[in-house]
């Protein structure tokens, strides 16, 4: 809780020094001759504010990461703590107890030696909180003393806010390439470090996956993630778009062609409805209802061994899920193509069905085929529906009714269990998030550069 | 019209007209079934959820008639005040005088199937009014998760015959639950409840919200009025693209290598979890941002430079507030978004078995999504139900949400 009364504090503080800056600004209003100012008094007063609020934000984010580890290290460097265990789980358990106990979060220890070290840990943390109070209050002070102390009738305020405004905006709109940035080096980053442990051929190439989190040797044959590259288009790319383009693509026909607007009003928002449905309950349908179903049907017509757990079952709910998003893709694709090829072939004679097969799916298709481009990134990456419905199996088969696994099915296994990250097993889930990244990247650039050229064809 | 005037068709012409009109019929239809189709797959998930779902909101309970006159429970009427007072009900000798109070009512096999932690129940009841001790008063109580099972006739065969005679009796039934949207996760499908991950999911949607709307609106901005046409630009456009499109599991993997390697301390905690689906979210909101702010007519921004405002208070004084509306649809459904998501969340830690609701942003914590993930998994046919109650209770989230950004939509829209 200690950041957000430090936050406060500093919310505190600006928020007087927008008020002292203000009322300065308005004495200044009545001594000038003319009451005029070089910027009008609440630009004054964000002059002051913003001096205030942004370095004490910024110590205050600084010290939120800093504290935590000078506190374990002068509880560390407490006689108490000499005697501690070496390295390992029981180290950090008796001091996260005593932590735990220091804050107030737990009434009492299990462990001895913890108790120990609870006053160290009280001392340190207090002496934490009160640096991080004091410095903010001075830095507070400081900055707007500093920005107060320049505030005059002629001072241009408002071009010094504003030009703090257009930092914080060039700031923001600099996220999106820091979280780019930040998702590609801690892809690679790992990524590599598994490639040091067992080679790319083997991973990329090898057809037998079996990683085993509890092994202390390294054995690369187990690291071959054909069968998942498999698995996950056979699901994604295969049994989801069987089910999803036919079904959308006719839809979106239906809706724009032929539906009368008052049912158009009430079919899209429930096509709609389908999109917003959140994955994890799409997976606790495919599990509870579809898979069941699925594996009766398979015995019924005498497939003895159908599985509970199918890629049929997952592939399906998926491309029911993927059914609106290929239907918009393909509606705002037939929109754009313009009303007279539409007009020219209804005169001609054809029929409205005739008209849509021969001229406008035609004109549309780059448009739709970028929405189904964009439906398999979409497919492929998604991870619920084949965390609770595809199963864990690694098959390289083109049976349907199998379990089949996906690399975003063992992402989530690898990084869900208790293995450690030196370990192959943990760090693959970040090689196979790392090679799931390239493709779904690749497939959206290439949907991206579909659309713009097949958008200058009509303009 | 007479017959004259029709133009003559050939029995050849008219066939193929007859074939030609009846593929038209048939192309129409197929259209229709597709849409009938995905409409019917969502009414089968709805229904099945809604049927599964009703029985999660109710629970088995027993109901025990305590008389607590006779049984003379002694407490101080100071201690019930304490934040201890259960503690200090338990050593009065509570769970004893509950459990007597049940072999009275339903026999030493009945009192058996009284919940342990039934008692519990009394006793907050007695906190919330303590006058309930010189009085007499019957409770429901929940019976063990096997007894819940054989009145359903599953379960152990043993206790089947128990659940017919005590429910029979009228002593035993299922019971709406208000405690399931007040209580947190357990071990138990009759002593679970939703308000953990409900609250979890409220500060991690805070904490998405606080940092993905300010710098979504910012970046919007930005990029919309002041950005230079240049590569830089080009660059950030096409990361914010991007980033819409990756997959949320890979904002999973980022969370896991920076926010936790940042931040140790505050594994599974809504904090992180904020902060990783802010990321994720920011990319909506700025591109439903950037269409909102370009809808606004440049005749506005004209109007207000050429009577001497500066181009940031032509922005924040006269685009933005007429933006906002359609800035606040984006990101609803952007919220919308982030609050239905689990792949991200199970990646950073949020899937631990989390027993108090969190208190605080860094407090461990579950959401919504990864605690129906959590109960999907138990076997129990009890938690089948109550995973359907929640998934419910998510839908009628997102229903709210979805609401109100249409609301939005249609009250502020404007042609310019």
């Amino acid at each position: 809780m200690s950041p957000t009364i430090l936050l406060l504090l500093a919310l505190g503080l600006g928020l007087a020094g927008w008020l002292a800056a203000r009322a300065r600004a308005y004495s200044f209003k009545r001594e000038v001759a003319g009451g005029r100012l070089a910027a009008l008094p609440s630009y004054h007063a964000w002059y002051v504010a913003l001096w205030v609020l942004i370095p004490t934000v910024l110590f205050v984010a600084v010290w939120s990461f800093i504290a935590p580890q000078l506190v374990t290290s002068s509880v560390l460097a407490s006689p108490a703590a000499a005697n501690l265990p070496e390295f390992g789980f029981l180290r950090s358990t008796i001091l996260n107890e005593a932590a735990a106990v220091a804050k107030g979060d737990a009434a009492g220890v299990f462990n001895d030696q913890a108790q120990a070290l609870i006053e160290p840990y009280r001392e340190a943390i207090g002496q934490s909180r009160m640096i991080g109070l004091i410095a903010t209050m001075v830095i507070g002070f400081m900055g707007g003393a500093w920005a107060f102390l320049r505030i005059k009738p002629d001072f241009a305020a408002r071009t010094r806010v504003e030009r703090t405004v257009m930092a914080i905006l060039l700031l923001a709109s600099l996220v999106a390439i820091l979280t780019t940035l930040g998702i590609l080096v801690s892809l690679t980053f790992e990524t590599v470090r598994f490639f040091g442990m067992v080679s790319p051929v083997d991973f990329l190439f090898g057809t037998f996956w079996g990683p085993d989190p509890m092994s202390t040797t390294t054995d690369p044959t187990r690291y071959g993630a054909i069968p998942l590259f498999w698995g996950t288009i056979f699901i994604g790319a295969i049994i989801a778009m069987i089910v999803a383009i036919p079904l959308g693509l006719m839809s979106a026909i239906y809706l724009t062609q032929y539906a009368n607007p008052k049912w158009r009003a009430w079919l899209k928002p429930a096509l709609e409805i389908l999109a917003g449905v959140p994955t994890v309950v799409y997976g606790y349908f495919a599990a509870l209802t579809v898979a069941p179903f699925v594996r009766d049907l398979a015995q019924s017509v005498g497939i003895a061994n159908a599985s509970s757990e199918s890629a049929l079952a997952a592939g399906v709910v998926m491309g029911v899920m993927i059914i609106p998003f290929v239907s918009s893709m393909a509606d705002d694709s037939i929109a754009a193509v313009p009303q007279a090829m539409r007009d020219g072939s209804l005169a001609m004679g054809a029929t409205t069905s005739e008209t849509i097969k021969r001229v406008l799916v035609p004109a549309a298709l780059p448009g739709i085929v970028a929405g189904i481009m964009l439906a398999i990134s979409r497919a492929i990456g998604e991870t619920m529906i084949v965390v609770m419905a595809a199963g864990a199996a690694a098959n390289l088969t083109a049976n349907p009714l199998e379990a089949m696994t996906t690399v975003t099915f063992q992402i989530v296994a690898m990084l869900t269990g208790e293995g450690s990250f030196d370990h192959p097993a943990t760090l693959s889930a970040f090689a196979l998030g790392f090679v799931l990244f390239l493709v779904t990247l690749g497939l959206n650039f290439i949907a991206l550069r579909v659309v713009k050229r097949f958008r200058e064809a009509y303009e | 019209m007479s017959e004259a005037t029709l133009p003559n068709r050939s029995a050849h012409f008219q066939a193929r007209l007859k074939k030609r009109y009846a593929a038209e019929q048939r192309f129409k239809f197929l259209g229709l079934g597709a849409i009938i189709f995905s409409v019917c797959v969502l009414a089968v998930l709805l229904v099945s959820m809604t049927m599964n779902g009703v029985g999660g909101f109710q629970r088995a309970e027993l109901s025990v008639p305590v008389n607590f006159r006779e049984a003379g429970l002694t407490i101080e009427p100071q201690r019930l005040k304490d934040s201890d007072a259960i503690q200090a009900l338990e050593t009065a000798g509570l769970p004893m005088l509950v459990q007597t109070a049940a072999e009275q009512a339903l026999g030493p096999d009945g009192a058996e199937q009284v919940s342990s932690d039934a008692w519990r129940e009394v006793g907050r009841a007695i906190v919330d009014d303590p006058a309930l001790l010189g009085s007499e008063k019957t409770f429901n109580l929940p019976a063990t998760n096997s007894l819940a099972s054989a009145l359903r006739g599953e379960g152990r065969e043993d206790l089947r015959p128990l659940a017919k005679e005590l429910s029979d009796k009228g002593l035993l039934a299922r019971h709406f639950d208000p405690g399931f949207l007040t209580r947190a996760d357990a071990t138990d499908p009759q002593m679970v409840g939703i308000w953990g991950a409900l609250k979890g999911s409220i500060l991690t949607m805070l904490v998405t919200l606080a940092l993905a709307f300010p710098i979504g609106v910012l970046a919007a901005l930005y990029l919309e009025e002041y950005a230079p046409k240049n590569r830089w630009t080009d660059i950030i456009e096409v990361s914010i693209n991007n980033l819409a499109a990756v997959p949320s599991i890979i904002f999973g993997l980022l969370g896991l290598a920076v926010f936790l390697w940042i931040f140790p301390f505050y594994r599974s905690a809504p904090l992180i979890g904020g902060m990783t689906l802010a990321l994720m979210t920011m990319p909506v909101i700025v591109i439903s941002g950037r269409n909102a702010i370009k809808a606004v007519p440049p005749s506005i921004r004209d109007g207000a430079l050429a009577i001497g405002a500066s181009p940031v208070q032509v922005v924040f004084h006269h685009v933005l507030p007429l933006a906002l509306p359609g800035i606040m649809t984006g990101t609803i459904i952007g919220m919308a978004r982030a609050l239905g998501e689990t792949a991200p969340l199970l990646m950073i830690g949020m899937r631990a078995f989390v027993a108090t609701p969190p208190d605080g942003f860094t407090s461990p914590a579950t959401v919504l999504p990864v605690q129906i993930f959590l109960w999907s998994d138990e076997i129990d046919r009890g938690f089948v139900e109550r995973t359907s109650a929640a998934i419910i209770i998510l839908l009628l989230f997102l229903l709210v949400m979805n609401g109100l950004a249409i609301y939005l939509r249609n009250r502020f829209e404007k042609k310019w």
